[in-house]
């Protein structure tokens, strides 16, 4: 089965619309009290606040969405949902944010490219191989100085014995899943 | 008792010292645990910024593995983001039907299917309540008296689900501690994000988050984690946290100060392997320097950047 051809996730339409009409589905009760700005951890880098985001999403404001930076600086710690006295699961929205940027333009592809890099590499090897997960990164944000960020890092973890080359064990067990997802979120 | 051991990748890979010290600890107190066959990666913190469906369908693929050859007995999973994946499959995907039948499709695609009958443990809940706080003291040959140790706790095995502890003000791992003969540093930043994968896309944020935690640790002798993301964010770049406020701090595991506690060795614990952990701290532990008075002004600490 792992000669299934590997492509993007979807080429836009239906897919897009789905993601944003479940966004706005999440989102619908949302009375704007702010709670969820004063919780989260990185408010101060978002250019927009959470709580402003959910108003636009209510609106429709898409492209204003996908240019602002917020979602990208959500690291899933789940405050804001925990904390919502409308129980919105914000978490869930801030990942489907995502999704949707990585669907729409070359900015929101670079901007997502560790987490594609990341299913990428689980897609390839059933378990991440974090060697190459970085390598991989590395190649799709296509910037020659985000590798020398990361040298110190590397070296000192080669030092500790914690890097490893990949291994084959599990590799390509996942493809079959892929594909069907990628099938059925293509026509959704 | 019986559980499926669910490692995942991070223990195979980068946080080999969680697997080792884990196996060695649960084996200690005779808790009985079999790695799940062939399984494979949960989706970490990733999968949803991808794919709404492989966020589920990952993780119910163990799951499935786990009720089918496995008899459906209880999962330990030691990593949060492992732990939350899989416990997000039993609360939204069990009850939702149409989520659950597109699931399951996915899953057919490699012959399965999961009906939702395994129930998800964090290590930390089956040693809290499993194993228990009095065992653990009653097991204790080398009791770890005087140190004073800052438990964090970070996200996923806290929120958005409280299985076991409370969120605002976690507190599972104290009687662990104490039964360990350690004292627990009181501070307010053990459930705090460690940025986890902004360190890798933002991570002038993430820094900011880790410099937070670190400079709060103050006092203390180390950080105990039981999430190798945590572990690796607070770990690995104290050299660049500690240029934006941060201070230098050995972070451990859990299970490796339980090892060590337990009469273990800090090469059985691969303490070594922990780039926090300097030559000097190693010494301290083996020591237990915390129990004479230091003389005031001369710490014990190693300058910024001298670690090997
Ligand atoms: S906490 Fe909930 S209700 Fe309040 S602003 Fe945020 S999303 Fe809206
Ligand atoms: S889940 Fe994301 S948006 Fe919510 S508080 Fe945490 S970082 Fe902020």
């Amino acid at each position: 089965m792992t000669q299934v051809a590997k492509e993007a996730w979807s080429p836009g339409g239906a897919e897009y619309d789905a993601v944003l009409s479940e966004l706005r589905d999440m989102v619908q009760a949302c009375m704007q009290c702010g709670t969820c700005t004063a919780s989260c951890p990185n408010g101060a880098f978002m250019d927009i606040t959470p709580r402003q985001m959910w108003r636009m999403v209510q609106f429709g404001m898409i492209d204003e969405i996908l240019d602002s930076r917020t979602y990208w600086y959500c690291s899933s710690c789940y405050t804001c949902t925990m904390r919502c006295p409308r129980g919105l699961k914000l978490t869930s929205a801030m990942a489907a944010l995502k999704r949707l940027a990585q669907l729409s333009d070359g900015a929101g592809r670079r901007n997502g490219a560790f987490y594609s890099s990341f299913m990428d590499n689980v897609e390839t090897y059933g378990r991440t191989q974090e060697t190459m997960l970085m390598q991989n990164y590395f190649l799709r944000r296509r910037d020659p100085m985000l590798p020398l960020k990361f040298l110190p890092l590397g070296l000192r973890m080669l030092g500790k014995g914690k890097l490893h080359p990949p291994k084959g064990d599990c590799k390509g067990r996942l493809g079959p899943m892929f594909a069907r997802a990628r099938e059925m979120e293509g026509r959704s | 008792m019986t559980f499926a051991y669910y490692p995942g990748c991070s223990l195979v890979e980068s946080a080999r010292e969680f697997d080792v010290s884990v196996r060695a600890v649960l084996e200690r107190f005779d808790v009985e645990f079999q790695e799940i066959p062939d399984w494979t990666c949960c989706g970490a913190s990733a999968a949803e910024s991808v794919s709404h469906l492989m966020n589920y369908a990952l993780p119910a693929r163990n799951l499935a593995i786990v009720e089918r050859e496995m008899d459906g007995v209880d999962v330990i999973a030691p990593c949060s983001a492992c732990y939350l994946n899989l416990l997000k499959v039993d609360r939204e995907v069990v009850g939702d039907r149409v989520l659950h039948g597109k699931v399951n499709e996915v899953l057919a695609a490699s012959g399965l299917s999961y009906s939702g009958g395994v129930r998800v443990r964090h290590l930390l809940d089956i040693l809290l309540n499993e194993v228990g706080a009095e065992i653990i003291r009653q097991r204790v040959v080398d009791p770890l008296e005087g140190m004073k140790v800052a438990p964090y706790y970070g996200c996923q095995i806290l929120r958005p689900y409280s299985v076991f502890d409370n969120p605002r003000q976690p507190s599972s791992m104290t009687p662990i501690l104490e039964a360990l003969g350690a004292e627990v540093h009181e501070w307010d930043m053990g459930a705090r994000c460690c940025g986890a994968s902004l360190m890798a896309t933002h991570q002038e944020a993430a820094l900011e988050s880790v410099a937070a935690i670190l400079s709060a640790a103050e006092g203390a002798e180390a950080v105990v984690t039981v999430c190798p993301m945590c572990q690796m964010n607070l770990d690995a770049y104290q050299p660049q946290a500690v240029r934006v406020g941060g201070r230098r701090v050995p972070v451990l595991y859990l299970s490796q100060l339980m090892g060590l506690a337990l009469g273990m060795s800090q090469e059985d614990m691969l303490v070594g392997q922990t780039m926090s952990v300097t030559e000097t701290a190693k010494k301290r532990m083996r020591d237990k320097a915390w129990r004479v008075q230091e003389p005031s002004g001369e710490s014990a600490e190693e300058p910024v950047g001298a670690d090997g």
